[in-house]
């Protein structure tokens, strides 16, 4: 018997109600003390296309979906089309009844044919009640406590009335006893762990709250999968928290704002994908000349062009490096779980002022729409530092404000609108000290030096990569942003294998930490590079930077995230082959 | 008391050519300024991409000047970061009508309470010469060698369509009437057009000074500036008489006025410092 490890794996038609019904069995789990890791995969449709909502469970943490699935629940036949054959030995395959099947299934796994829609009529309830049915009937096949499950069903539905909650915990109690009544054998059983301090969040979710605790109080954002999430979490908080949520005409506007916004002296944000990216690359140039804080989170999804919109990938590392024409300081941070999605988000904001440049968050599909459960964010060390604002008092003693003085660190102290002996002119064009344009060529180089000045002292106190496992490795496992949560259930397999790996995880991308990353990958081992594109965006990277190329890869972009499996698969491999 | 010379910028050379209309609308905004006593420090100038784009560089008001087309998302940002400064865009009919429309047409509909101001000269001068989307058909530039074949839009009749709470036409050449129409667009609570009629002396030798002088005349006491019908009778009219004056104007909330987060205090001035978000985080527990 299999205790609190399991995959759990829910398919139907989009429209109904799959996504609330999956997060409902994770935030069941995680009541329960123990922790999930959320996958969903959609198209881009609104109704009569295929969802699936995966959980996994276990009682340490997890960090990324498995490809294996150990119960397998179909709502339609699709489900068992598409995902029959990511059933373990022995899992289970839980259907509606009512489908009729073309084939027979795996006879290496359980069947349950259950009556859903009768169960659903039985407790009084419609054809969307299934899905509790569903609910009650997984949770009585891994003997897991149903008032867990009628709480959070509750806590999900209260919005609508007391009438649908009750008939929603009845379909879930209906299959629940139904199920109990067969007295199933199964290998898989969830118990009760020991109850923390836990939260399931997506890393959409995660950078909102990080941009709220910063202070962010303007965003202004275009409408776009995957990045949406982020704006309607910070827009349902726009009277309580005093922000300003703008949904724009375009994501020029949306970046423009957001520049407009900083000029004026409050934080502000826009979030958007690769395609909306691309429209605001010459305003990302606009707050990099007038040094303009900003803070852009892109979260990807494959390309080029509409590519795959719902799906994930990590293939616009090079674009956003060298976004906007000329060159000037950014900085490019990409979290590898929500947790770093949280602080980096701070992070950004921080930078972004301090240093007065675009600061961008490299998020993606995955990580942005995925949830998970981690311990509650501690705020106990989050600092706001905006940065080098002058007081009115200051700006009074001064003979002459010059907005972009010359400075040692590039930094020039700023005044904001309304101070009244801060009044300057922040121009695209180049510009001499007092903000007034200039085409002398003494003045270009002068702005083009302190501008540039800046990256020296970013790299200085920029957070170091991490890096994780053996001291003295075989193999290094190298990756960066999402990719990080499979690589770290590699290496827990890997070492449990007594292989000697290591993983080097970056995080903060530009300015590139060349003396880290050289250091880590100087010992004679061998290295594999695992990316979500099929360039090797991060090996090119690493090879400009420290003149070392990496021998193996695991390119991955068919849309979907990478597994442990695969990296773990890989990692065998070259050891074995060399 | 602010007075003009407050708004100067003496050391800084223009370079807009002698004669450009470009210099009225300069000196009818500061007297504008100065007669509705705004002080510099509270007032704020964004500038697009053209002649017109070099203007923050000489009036002494806190000054943007940002992208080609862009002005009104930057000054709309502006504005709701901090609605207590007086924000003012600006820009010519190429930065306004061709690349920046859309903002144009949303940034009406919005009512966000700020100035537009266009230098329409019929042209693009900085790029020297090419039709703009207020060229008249058939006009021949270096781009368009055998005439344009587009008809021009009308920028009144679509600043009312769009929902622009006040809509009105200078012309260049009658700095007394600009500073008024100024005066009247920066008191406006709502968004407010001011498209100015400025001849430009070097690219286009069609629609000069002179040309406007036979026809322009001023809207009377007699018009009726609330009723929209009449302004998109008067909007229509272009040829032998070219209306100036206020087209359109009505009260409408304005898009700060339904934002209650910031109805005590501006954005700019609220506090960030520690932020509770405890009861968020029990929402995911």
């Amino acid at each position: 018997m299999i205790t609190n490890k399991l995959s759990w794996k829910i398919g139907g038609e989009a429209g109904f109600g799959i996504m609330t019904t999956g997060y409902i069995f994770s935030k069941a789990c995680v009541r329960a003390g123990l922790n999930t890791f959320d996958f969903t995969e959609f198209p881009s449709l609104i109704r009569g296309g295929h969802n699936t909502y995966q959980v996994r469970v276990e009682d340490r943490e997890v960090h990324s979906p498995v490809k294996s699935v150990d119960i397998l629940v179909a709502l339609n036949r699709q489900t068992i089309e598409l995902h029959e054959q990511e059933l373990t030995p022995g899992g289970a395959i839980i259907y509606d009844s009512s489908l009729e099947l073309e084939r027979k299934i795996r006879p290496d796994v359980k069947v349950f044919a259950v009556p859903f829609l009768d169960l659903a009529k039985k407790a009084g309830g419609e054809r969307l009640m299934v899905n509790n049915v569903a609910l009650g009937v997984s949770f009585a096949l891994v003997d897991f406590d149903l008032k867990t499950l009628l709480k959070v069903i509750e806590e999900t539905f209260k919005d609508k009335g007391k009438k649908v909650t009750e008939l929603n915990k009845a379909a879930a109690k209906e299959g629940y006893d139904y199920m109990r009544q067969l007295k199933p054998e199964f290998g898989h059983r969830l118990r009760k762990a020991k109850t923390m301090n836990r939260m399931l969040i997506s890393g959409n979710e995660a950078v909102a709250l990080g941009a709220l605790k910063a202070g962010c109080k303007f965003i202004a954002a275009y409408p776009m999968t995957p990045a949406s999430g982020i704006f309607q979490f910070l827009a349902g908080y726009e009277r309580e928290y005093g922000i300003i949520a703008k949904q724009t005409e375009d994501e020029i506007a949306a970046m423009n704002m957001v520049i407009g916004a900083g000029f004026a002296g409050v934080r502000s944000m826009t979030c958007t994908s690769g395609g909306g990216f691309s429209l605001m690359v010459e305003a990302v140039g606009l707050a990099g000349i007038t040094e303009t804080p900003a803070v852009i989170v892109e979260v990807q999804r494959p390309g080029p062009s509409t590519g795959m919109p719902t799906q994930t990938g990590q293939e616009d590392l090079r674009f956003i490096l060298s976004s906007s024409q000329g060159e000037f300081p950014r900085v490019v941070i990409a979290p590898g779980d929500v947790d770093e999605c949280f602080h980096e988000t701070i992070n950004a904001f921080n930078l972004a002022e301090r240093y007065q440049i675009p600061v961008f968050i490299l998020s993606d599909k995955h990580l942005g729409e995925s949830r998970t459960t981690t311990k509650v964010f501690d705020t106990r060390k989050v600092r706001i530092d905006r940065g080098a604002v002058l007081s009115d008092a200051q700006l009074r003693r001064m003979k002459q404000f010059n907005r972009y003085e010359d400075t040692k660190t590039g930094v020039s102290p700023r005044s904001i609108p309304g101070q009244r002996h801060g009044i300057y002119t922040a121009t695209s064009n180049e510009h001499g000290e007092s903000g007034i344009i200039t085409e002398e060529s003494e003045d270009r180089v002068r702005m083009v030096d302190k501008r540039m000045r800046k990256m020296k002292f970013i790299e200085r106190e920029m957070p170091k990569p991490h890096v994780y496992g053996s001291p003295h490795p075989e193999i290094t496992l190298v990756c960066w942003g999402s990719t990080k949560g499979a690589a770290m259930e590699a290496l827990t397999w890997l070492l449990r294998d007594h292989v000697k790996v290591n993983l080097l995880h970056l995080v903060y991308l530009n300015p590139f930490p060349s003396d880290q990353v050289k250091a880590a990958l100087d010992d004679g081992q061998k290295i594999l590079l695992i990316e979500g594109n099929a360039t090797g965006q991060l090996g090119g990277l690493i090879r400009e930077n420290t003149g070392i190329e990496i021998g193996h890869r695991l390119l991955k972009y068919d849309g979907r995230p990478i597994y442990p499996e695969e990296i773990y698969d890989k990692v065998k491999e070259v050891l074995r082959h060399g | 008391m602010v007075s003009l010379a407050d708004l100067d910028r003496e050391k800084e050379v223009m370079t807009w050519c002698p004669g450009c209309g470009n210099f009225t609308i300069l000196s009818a905004l500061k007297k504008a300024l100065v007669s509705l006593k705004v002080e510099p420090h509270n007032a704020v100038v964004v500038a697009g991409i053209g002649c017109s784009g070099h203007l923050p560089n000489w009036i002494n008001i806190y000054g943007f000047g940002g992208l080609h087309g862009r002005t009104l998302p930057v000054a709309s940002a502006i504005k709701l970061s901090n609605h207590k400064l007086t924000v003012i865009a600006q820009g010519g009919d190429g930065d306004g009508y061709s690349i920046g429309i859309g903002h144009f047409i949303h940034t009406a509909r919005r009512n966000i309470d700020i100035t537009y101001i266009t230098h329409n000269n019929q042209i693009y001068g900085l790029t020297t010469g090419q039709t703009s989307p207020t060229s008249p058909r058939g006009t021949v530039t270096k781009f368009t060698p055998f005439g344009s074949l587009e008809d021009p839009l009308n920028p009144i009749a679509l600043a009312i369509t769009s929902g622009a709470t006040f809509v009105a036409r200078g012309f260049a050449g009658d700095l007394e009437q600009l500073t008024k129409l100024f005066q009247q667009a920066i008191s406006h609570n709502g968004f407010a057009l001011v498209d100015v009629l400025q001849p430009c002396v070097t690219f286009n030798r069609t629609n000069t000074f002179q040309w406007f002088r036979e026809r322009v005349y001023k809207l009377d006491d007699g018009y009726d500036p609330t009723d929209k019908v009449a302004a998109y009778r008067k909007a229509l009219e272009w040829g032998d008489r070219i209306p100036t004056g206020v087209f359109y104007r009505v009260k409408r909330r304005t898009y700060s006025e339904g934002l209650p987060q910031i109805s005590k205090t501006p954005l700019v001035k609220q506090r960030i410092g520690n932020v509770d978000i405890v009861k968020l985080v029990k929402q995911f527990m």
